[in-house]
């Protein structure tokens, strides 16, 4: 294939370089015409708050943005499953010359009185934010009304990107948190933010953190309830685990409460266990820390076996990852060294410039490091470095198959748990799945290879 | 019709959208239909003008569908385009499109934000070839969502590149235009194979067959191989006739637009069915003067067979069927001809095709159409008919399984299974293997239910 870089996309490519940090451009706009694998400002927004379950999620303009958003999140709920459906006003031309708010409102109207939801989110999108309809004005009528919390989302798809939807998720969260009675919360507690509860994840950690004596007041929004968010600023702690969308709310809840934040990953068993002791610290009990030590050793004990097994398998193996955010991308280099997988392409959709320093020191040297990047670029780099397996979601799922190469989906719609002790063997196997799979064997690409020195291209 | 002994009193309900909320949409938005008719053009690659997150979506949605690469541009609106206008960045998203893909054709349809700006994009097309002096073909499609669903951005892009580009005059041709709906690559590959053996060559528009279910490769292509040609694009008005699959719910624009150029037109629903087969066969027979191919003929007595050996256990079964326009309706035939019944006949297009081509159907056929309509009307409308299984995407999986009665996949979306384009829906052979499942299905179902555990049925 031959390929050329965009000019304009040139400072967002780096090779690693461990004698020194090259920066990196990032944090801006797509380039036009560059096929870029990130979504939109409102799909930041929707994604965050999607897994909270008793909520009514209703998106305001034409049909295809809630379309493509129905049930997209592996995101399980113990309870109701109002976040399973997709609502959406369906504006027709006949809003987007004359208004959507009255069908907005017909709809608010109706989706509550049907579902008795415990609040509603109306999320704004493109349509919305040019014509110019008073989203916060329909909803506080009807806030009024119904007696529930309607809270606007204006996250436009136009407004920035995927980042700022986060912010404005976070806003939206924040105009619950607060609003709820702690009396009854105990001081040892947390809030785990920024936890989508993917597979059950955060079943798994929350596990956990009971067992090491801690109450998790809110899992923000991982099985999501409205009146636990409702009473999150009760807690004594935020454990923040995917910092890139939710450290906005984690500093906001200092600055307006007074509650300290940590930034941790359940992704791999070295930073669980780091998650956990950091967490137990925190909590000004030696018992706890003492019954953290034994669940971190009891796990570690129950799962290194079969870690192991995965890791005689995978030794010498290369990997690539393209992810949503950094911290992920941090934690996946880890859990792969630990596996005997190095990385030798690893980026992500809306990393800043500080992630991606941290991101370069936790790197092999040479690992390409790309922000923002697109599917000729990732196709060009897989083959370059010679990648046996590739972590992402489903956009870059047919790109490796497509050349032969394996591929694990780290993404939200993944339907295995990859969190905590159990997610990291879990990852194991997915990896070894597909990195050890004798389909391989016949490809292409590796037939070739089977009968042509692969040269310096390592 | 055979089936008089299932047929129902009543008179038929139609029903259609509601006042307010759409929930679970049955519907995708009108430029995914644009951006999969692009595929289906040799060397094209489609562009989006509007915000960044429509060309994600729509490319994680037909990826996830066709489990191969589906890449779409995207001029990437941010707040300053909204306001001013995206002449700039549709420049510049057509500058790195040109020299990412090299592309022989780009195709751009519009989101809703575009529309709703008013960006004129022809002219903006006009002005970026007279600023460039490029002479790559760029095709626009107006495709807002607030208007039209994936089922009228397909027509509207179908019409968009005959228009522009389907203009040669000249000597007729041995050939046929074939411009079907949305449809499987397996299906596409089957109805190029039948035109052809009628001792023509084929014009499929749009043709997506190999781009949307290719061979593994060593080195990625930017474009993979596949489609069809500008050149053969160019040439449909000389072909001997065109023939129409697709229900438009109005005049067929693309195919009569051909016919005004010179391509006689022939419009016939999607060959589900012995019949419907049967006319679609016929019409070949007639353009070309070629007689019918013996293989064709075999597997016309093959299905025969197959219907003779399973006919009871379809017999009076209630389906309710849901899906593109073209779909439903060909399948609604296919089940009345074998004896089942279609208690409701549901699609989210918003084109008015399904109530009119049913209304051809004999009084009784059908008890209740819904058009314009979503996933929430159609389980309120599997209350009112009870019906024994579901046939569409698998959007309608959670309602089969909140239901208790099977799904049988066919069209687009499916998520949930591993081969969406290699299933064959056309033809004697594509409807064999539907008859086949369908029946299977059912046994599979009175199996499962009965402690007996028969290994023979």
């Amino acid at each position: 294939m031959s390929f050329d870089l965009l000019k304009e996309r040139r400072a967002q490519v780096v090779r690693n370089n461990r004698d020194g940090v090259v920066a990196l451009d990032c944090n801006k706009p797509s380039a036009a015409g560059s096929v870029s694998q990130r979504a939109c400002t409102f799909c930041g927004s929707r994604v965050v708050l999607y897994p909270i379950a008793d909520a009514l999620h209703l998106v305001h303009g034409p049909v295809g943005c809630a379309a493509y958003t129905w049930d997209i999140r592996g995101a399980l709920s113990s309870g109701p499953e109002l976040h399973r459906i997709s609502c959406s006003t369906d504006m027709r031309e006949r809003e987007v010359v004359f208004g959507g708010e009255q069908r907005l409102e017909a709809s608010l109207r109706r989706l509550i009185a049907q579902h008795a939801p415990r609040a509603a989110f109306v999320y704004g999108t493109c349509i919305v934010g040019v014509i110019g309809d008073d989203v916060p004005a329909v909803c506080k009528r009807v806030e009024a009304e119904v007696g529930i919390p309607v809270i606007p989302v204006l996250a436009e798809g136009f407004r920035g990107t995927k980042r700022d939807g986060y912010n404005a998720a976070c806003g939206a969260l924040l105009t619950l948190i607060g609003t709820g009675d702690t009396a009854a919360v105990k001081p040892q507690s947390i809030n785990l933010v920024g936890d989508f509860n993917v597979a059950g994840e955060s079943w798994i950690i929350r596990k956990y953190f009971e067992e090491m004596g801690i109450e998790v007041v809110s899992v923000l929004t991982g099985d999501g309830r409205v009146d636990e968010i409702r009473r999150a600023h009760g807690a004594r702690l935020n454990v923040v685990q995917c910092a890139g969308s939710m450290t906005p709310l984690a500093k906001a809840m200092q600055e307006r409460y007074g509650i300290p934040y940590i930034r941790v990953s359940f992704f791999g068993i070295e930073d669980t266990a780091d998650a956990l002791y950091r967490t137990a610290e925190r909590m000004d009990s030696p018992d706890i820390v003492e019954r953290t030590r034994a669940l971190v050793s009891r796990e570690i004990t129950r799962v290194l076996p079969e870690l192991r097994a995965c890791k005689q398998d995978l030794a010498g193996k290369r990997a690539g990852l393209y992810v949503g955010g950094a911290f992920k991308a941090f934690s996946l280099v880890r859990a792969l060294r630990q596996l005997g997988v190095s990385v030798v392409l690893a980026g992500t959709q809306t990393g800043s410039r500080e992630e991606y320093e941290e991101l370069q020191a936790v790197c092999d040297e040479r690992t390409v490091i790309v922000d923002d990047t697109n599917p000729l670029e990732l196709a060009s780099f897989l083959v370059e470095k010679d990648v046996d397996v590739f972590i992402g979601g489903v956009k870059e799922r047919p790109i490796a198959y497509k050349l032969g190469i394996g591929f694990c989906d780290h993404n939200h719609e993944r339907k295995i748990a990859l969190a905590g002790f159990e997610g990291a063997l879990a990852f194991a196997r997915e990896v070894r799945a597909t990195a050890s799979s004798p389909v391989w064997n016949l490809m292409p690409r590796r037939m070739r290879a089977a009968t042509t020195p692969m040269g310096d291209k390592r | 019709m055979s089936c008089a002994a299932v047929k129902s009193t009543a008179p038929m309900v139609h029903s259609s959208a509601k006042p307010d909320a759409t929930v679970n949409p049955c519907t995708l938005c009108a430029p995914l239909g644009a951006a999969l008719v692009t595929a289906g053009v040799r060397g094209a690659i489609p562009l989006l003008h509007g915000a960044q997150g429509c060309a994600t979506y729509i490319r994680r949605y037909l990826i996830s569908h066709f489990r191969e690469p589906m890449d779409v541009a995207s001029s990437s609106f941010g707040e300053a385009q909204t306001v001013f206008g995206g002449e700039d960045n549709l420049g510049r998203a057509l500058d790195n499109v040109l020299a990412q893909y090299h592309p022989e054709l780009v195709t751009v349809a519009t989101t809703c934000l575009a529309e709703t700006i008013g960006d004129d994009v022809q002219l903006l097309l006009t002005r970026y070839r007279a600023r460039t002096g490029s002479a790559l073909p760029l095709v626009h499609a107006a495709t807002p969502s607030y208007k039209d669903g994936h089922v009228e951005g397909f027509h509207a892009m179908v019409y968009a590149l005959v228009k522009a580009l389907a203009c040669n005059k000249g000597t007729a041709l041995r050939s046929v235009n074939l411009l079907p709906p949305l449809l499987s690559p397996a299906d596409l590959r089957h109805l190029r194979e039948i035109i052809t053996a009628f001792d023509v060559t084929a014009t499929v528009l749009p043709d997506y067959a190999d781009r949307l279910d290719g061979v593994i490769l060593d080195q990625y292509r930017a474009l993979p191989d596949g489609g069809t040609r500008v050149v053969d694009i160019a040439a449909m008005p000389r072909a001997l006739g065109s023939i129409d699959l697709t229900l438009t719910g109005r005049a067929p624009r693309a195919s009569k637009l051909l016919a005004d150029r010179g391509a006689p037109l022939r419009v016939l629903g999607l060959p589900i069915g012995v019949r419907a087969t049967d006319a679609m066969i016929g019409a070949l027979a007639d353009l070309t003067g070629a007689g019918r191919p013996a293989w064709l003929l075999g597997e016309r007595g093959r299905l025969l067979d197959a219907y003779a050996d399973g006919h009871k256990y379809v017999f009076g079964a209630r389906v309710g069927l849901y899906g593109d326009p073209e779909f439903v309706a060909a399948l609604a035939g296919f089940l009345l001809e074998i004896g089942a019944r279609p208690v409701f006949c549901a699609t989210g297009a918003r084109n008015r095709a399904l109530p009119e081509a049913l209304a051809a159907l004999p009084a009784g056929s059908v008890d209740e159409i819904l058009d314009d309509t979503d996933f929430e009307s159609i389980g309120a409308a599997c209350e009112r008919h009870k019906p024994d299984l579901l046939i569409g995407s698998s959007k309608g999986y959670r309602l089969a399984h909140s239901l208790g009665i099977p799904l049988l996949r066919v069209g687009f979306p499916i998520h949930d299974r591993l081969g969406a384009g290699r299933i064959l829906h056309v033809g004697y052979r594509g409807t064999t293997r539907l008859f086949d499942e369908l029946v299977n299905t059912l046994l599979q179902r009175k199996q499962d239910a009965s402690p007996v555990g028969f290994s023979y049925l």
